[in-house]
């Protein structure tokens, strides 16, 4: 909210300069965002009256005016404004003058003719952005007065962010009010009678929704004057609150908004048919607005209708139909209150937001309707006239909000703020915040103002004397309490390290937004039902992610855009995956790498990153369980994986996640450069580690003996090792494949290995013959079993 | 023995020619070996008058011993040569780069988190997880914000169609905890929060920390103690903060915290929009109303709770100038976080 401050201190001026001022609000809460000058610096400004004004003998479109500035003579001005006119008062600047930017004026000649001075528009003294013609100003303005004194320009627009909770400072008369407070200084509110009838025409009111407007008034004014504009003070007063006068009803009503927060409407009287009725809108009911836009309304909405139609969305802003314009000789003015239930979410729901449903939402103090009216019809019965009827009120007493009680203990207030706020202060405070207090034996009872809707318990009231008395003054203070051990569970991999892991291996850790591009998930994670946003920000951010792997592609596809040549990524978080009708939100962490092997390096020869340096990658993270042996990589496909390089891997039964090669046709649709590996894992299953549980060392020598062995390509290294171990004995410690050869010597569908099996005993040593023996065992259950051969 | 010291002076010259140890060897076989002269020599000594044989035998001796000395000593020095020519050609360029993987990094905000977690941690506080899918009783309803209250206009929630939501603030986590816990808690929650907002300076999803201590005498004074030091211990530097009262539905009283800006220590600068200070964080004491929610007695426990923006505190920390960079995920950024 913009206010000027000159108004501001018309109600409350305590002797504290600008910046005090706004580091006072600030720092209790109202947060100033910005204090700035309502004008540009310029001097030498005065009120002008053209005297005189004939045509320029060497140009068509200047005039050589004489203007009256005050002085002892005219001062000859030549002007080029399409508006110049004998008799017109406007800002003139003399010779010495210095404009916004530093435009100094002096004298000087104009194709000839002497100029004196400068006739300025309001743009050219930065007040607004009319620069079709000079000022016009009032003709009642003062000739020869400094037009910065003359219209109060030493001021400043202060800009005040409230909080949602602070419906009732959105007035001068609100801020006033905390100004008061902080200064302990009084506030003065502007003189107000109530305004006697003298025409005796009322209107017919009828509330069909008490609950949600309990009370309803309003006011028939007849005959005022048209085609009269609202005075230059009313007109600079909107516009340092950032509102443009528009007419003097209009402007009226908004500045009683401004000064007390009452949100008001003028009805075109003539155009109202029957009487007023606040009921709920018809379902499909449509309403032109006074914006121009045409709504079809639904019964959760209030309305201000007449006889026939609704007229205004009750709060939030007037129709068109019914609006006051240029010729309009009959007013009916509203002010009302609306619950705030009544105007929240309404206003939303139809993509409005105006400065009376803003205030009515936060809520509008409901004894304020008859002043505001009183304030609105004296205002306009000053610039227009006219005849004024009785005020009309309709209210629903029952749903009226009553001021609330509220007891405050003091022993409460020392625990919550920490220290003793002393009773005169916590009186005074409360008091001059508009409560009435009275004293308890355990502190007071305060009776809280119907505008302060925040205000319903004693925290409440906690807060007001904490925030008055300051929270700079309030004491720092280090909490004490029992010292107690932290539960350190060992058999948990902690995040920390899995990530600590794949910074170590190359990978760099990647932050992907959790919702992703439907059709990139598609891709990667088919035959899974994404859950779905209602109102996504972007097309390509619609869907939440089933697995990690959408993000970090698409990180993936960022950096090679930008000539990686290497790419290691991972990522931890959750997915999102719908499971019969429940949403599983899993912990994850997955990788991506695409490209080198490595950084491409002196001393390695360049390749490309295989299956085997991602599987590296994840037994190095399976080995923080410190059981590696639990987990088993299954072959196994994925419709986004190459099918001869993919696995999913189990510990036990349970599936931990998947490795593979992101499959051609997908790296291709995706306009990758490959090959790009991916693996993804659950970090519930990965967590669990094996407590060590220390063995006796073996003292007696290890034995190693190496067989070189040819096999169908179908059989796998893990179906080897099986075979081995079932009959090695218990002696056999280690099984080691330490080559894999195909091509020359060896028939197709055949492969060569090479593997060392090492022998220990715990107890003793062994002797050749057992050795002998047990890979005699060997050999033949891989004979029989694999189809195996001996190589030479 | 005219002979003999021809021999000898002969075999000195050898040994001292020899210019590598096979050579010395072939001088060694050639005097002293089976066949060698020197061996020969003393062979031949059968011949001289018996008389003579000590004197010359001692002699031979003589020579031989001097002869393998001096070709003990040859080898040495041969010896040595080769060393030196192998250590000469084993030289490396120990400015070359190392081999292999070069390391990778954590990201900045998982830097930044992981130091609030450990200086909230030393303290006593536990990391505590909620759902990133909330339900709007968590997100807002037990946290004293209802439907249409205008707060929730503040906070542009993802809505999924069944009503659920993408959490707003890790604030939830508080309730939760709450639910299933009884005080005293000292809690930190640290995670992914979402807002319906994307411009220069808002990104669709950020991350919190969300703080909450709860106990018999927790006051105001104790939750300025523990913010300011934590501002304090997470930049590393003395910086003043103040406390403005504010507005969060959870909380009352609530406040926000300024730090004195990092860049420019107050004097006013771009980051702190000539202003001095920077809001950090929203805190305050948590709300009676929340506390009946969760079912903890709001008359015998009181607690604070604060929440804070990781990504702003990790800009703050780092000089990183764009918001938008934590989530593009280039490399040439991500390295910078080693």
């Amino acid at each position: 909210m913009r206010l000027s401050e000159q108004w501001l201190r018309e109600w409350v001026n305590p002797p504290v300069a600008t910046p005090a001022l706004a580091e006072q609000l600030t720092m209790a809460g109202l947060e100033v965002d910005a204090v700035e000058p309502v004008a540009p610096a310029f001097s030498g400004v005065v009120v002008g009256e053209v005297l005189e004004v004939r045509p320029h003998p060497d140009a068509d479109k200047l005039r050589v005016c004489q203007v009256d500035v005050g002085g002892a003579a005219p001062l000859g001005i030549v002007c080029g404004a399409p508006n110049v006119r004998p008799g017109m008062r406007a800002p003139t600047a003399v010779v010495g003058a210095e404009l916004p930017g530093g435009f100094r004026i002096k004298k000087a000649k104009l194709r000839g003719e002497p100029s004196a001075g400068m006739l300025c528009s309001a743009a050219e003294l930065g007040l607004n952005e009319d620069a079709s013609g000079l000022w016009d100003l009032p003709a009642d303005a003062p000739v020869g007065e400094d037009l910065r004194a003359w219209l109060g320009l030493e001021d400043h627009c202060i800009e005040v962010d409230l909080t949602p909770n602070r419906g009732d400072c959105l007035s001068v008369a609100g801020v006033a009010r905390e100004v008061g407070v902080l200064n302990r200084v009084p506030v003065t509110p502007p003189a107000l009678e109530p305004v006697a009838a003298t025409c005796p025409d009322t209107f017919p009111v009828t509330l069909e929704a008490g609950d949600q407007c309990p009370r309803y008034t309003g006011r028939v004014i007849r005959g005022i004057r048209t085609g009269v504009s609202s005075p230059l003070w009313l007109q600079e007063r909107l516009r340092r609150s950032g509102l443009r006068s528009i007419s003097p009803v209009v402007d009226v009503t908004n500045y009683v908004l401004l000064e007390l927060g009452q949100p008001m409407h003028a009805f075109d009287l003539d155009r109202l048919r029957g009487g007023i009725v606040v009921r709920m809108a018809r379902s499909g009911e449509p309403i032109t607005l006074l914006d121009g836009q045409v709504l079809e309304l639904d019964p959760e909405t209030l309305v201000i209708a007449d006889g026939d139609h609704a007229q205004a969305i009750a709060g939030v802003m007037g129709g068109e139909g019914s609006g006051v314009e240029a010729e309009t000789v009959n007013v009916f003015l509203e002010s009302a209150y609306f619950e705030p239930v009544a105007t929240a979410g309404r206003a939303r729901r139809h993509g409005l937001h105006t400065d009376s449903s803003h205030r009515f939402e936060r809520g509008v103090d409901p004894q304020l309707q008859a002043r505001a009216l009183e304030r609105a019809t004296r205002l306009l019965l000053d610039i227009v006239g006219g005849e004024p009827g009785p005020l009309i009120e309709a209210k629903d007493d029952a749903h009226l909000p009553a001021g609330r009680e509220v007891s405050l203990r003091r022993e409460r207030i020392a625990r919550v703020l920490g220290t003793t706020i002393a009773d005169a202060e916590v009186g005074d405070t409360l008091e001059r915040l508009g409560m009435r207090v009275s004293a308890t034996a355990a502190g007071w009872t305060v009776k809280v103002p119907t505008y302060r809707f925040d205000v319903e318990r004693e925290v409440d009231l906690i807060e007001e004397i904490g925030r008055i008395h300051g929270y700079a003054r309030l004491p720092v203070r280090r909490p004490t309490g029992e010292l107690l051990m932290p539960e350190l569970p060992e058999t948990r991999v902690e995040l920390e390290r899995m990530q600590g892991e794949l910074a170590a291996r190359g990978y760099q850790e990647a932050v992907t937004y959790s919702f992703v591009d439907p059709k990139l998930q598609a891709v990667l994670d088919p035959g899974r039902e994404p859950l779905a946003l209602a109102n996504p920000i972007s097309a390509d951010l619609a869907v939440m992610r089933t697995s990690l792997w959408p993000g970090l592609v698409q990180a993936l596809r960022y950096n090679q855009n930008r000539q990686e040549p290497m790419v290691r990524l991972f990522e931890t978080g959750l997915r999102f995956v719908p499971v019969d009708g429940e949403l599983k939100q899993e912990r994850m962490i997955g990788a991506v790498a695409a490209g080198l092997s490595a950084p491409e390096q002196w001393s390695l020869p360049r390749r490309k990153v295989d299956f085997f340096d991602l599987k590296a990658d994840v037994e190095a993270l399976l080995a923080l369980t410190g059981e590696p042996e639990a987990f088993r990589f299954v072959r196994s496909t994925h419709p986004a994986l190459h099918p001869g390089q993919a696995a999913e891997i189990l510990r036990g039964d349970e599936v931990a996640g998947r490795v593979g090669l992101l499959h051609p046709a997908v790296e291709r649709d995706l306009d990758l450069d490959g090959p790009v590996y991916l693996f993804e894992l659950r970090l519930a299953v990965l967590e669990r580690a094996r407590l060590p549980a220390f063995r006796e060392l073996s003292r007696f020598p290890a034995v190693r003996r190496d067989l070189a062995l040819v096999l169908d390509e179908t059989v796998s290294a893990e179906q080897l090792v099986a075979c081995i171990r079932a009959v090695a004995g218990a002696s056999q410690e280690e099984v080691r494949i330490f080559d894999v050869y195909r091509g020359e010597g060896i028939d197709p569908g055949r492969k060569s290995l090479a593997i060392s099996l090492t022998f220990r005993d715990p107890s003793r040593t062994l002797n050749e013959a057992e050795i002998n023996e047990a890979l005699k065992r060997v050999v033949n259950a891989l004979q029989t079993e694999l189809n195996a051969s001996l190589r030479e | 023995m005219q002979e003999l010291s021809e021999i000898l002076a002969h075999a000195e010259q050898a040994v001292s020619d020899a210019a590598d140890l096979a050579a010395l060897d072939g001088v060694r076989v050639r005097y002293l070996g089976k066949k060698g002269a020197l061996t020969e020599y003393l062979k031949g000594m059968g011949q001289l008058p018996p008389e003579e044989r000590p004197r010359a035998g001692q002699a031979v001796n003589e020579a031989k011993q001097r002869l393998q000395g001096l070709i003990k000593a040859r080898g040495d020095i041969l010896e040595a040569e080769r060393l030196e020519r192998r250590l000469a050609g084993e030289a490396v360029d120990v400015t070359l780069p190392g081999r292999g993987q070069p390391r990778g990094g954590l990201h900045p905000v998982t830097r930044t988190l992981q130091r609030i977690e450990r200086i909230f941690a030393e303290m006593g506080f536990e990391v505590a997880e909620g759902p990133e899918v909330e339900d709007d009783y968590h997100n807002f309803e037990a946290l004293n914000i209802p439907a249409h209250h205008p707060a929730r206009a503040m906070h542009d929630t993802f809505y999924f169609p069944d009503g659920r939501l993408l959490r707003t603030h890790t604030s939830p986590v508080q309730v939760r905890v709450m639910e299933s816990r009884k005080p005293p808690l000292r809690i930190i929650a640290p995670g992914r929060v979402y807002r319906c907002d994307s411009d220069l300076t808002h990104t669709p999803m950020f991350h919190q920390v969300e703080g909450l201590m709860v106990d018999e005498s927790i006051s105001f004074a104790d939750l300025k103690g523990i913010l300011h030091d934590f501002a304090m211990r997470f930049f590393e530097r003395e910086l003043e903060v103040r406390f403005r009262p504010s507005y969060f539905p959870f909380t009352e009283p609530s406040a926000e915290m300024d730090i004195q800006c990092v860049h420019c220590s107050g004097a006013g600068c771009r980051v702190c929009k000539q202003s001095g200070w920077l809001e950090v964080l929203g805190c305050g004491m948590v709300h009676p109303r929340v506390f009946e929610f969760v079912g903890v007695d709001n008359e015998q426990y009181t607690g604070f709770a604060f929440g804070l923006g990781v990504e702003r505190f990790a800009m703050l920390r780092y000089g990183v100038n764009d918001l938008r960079m934590f989530f593009e995920n280039d490399l040439r950024f991500l390295r910078q976080f080693a």
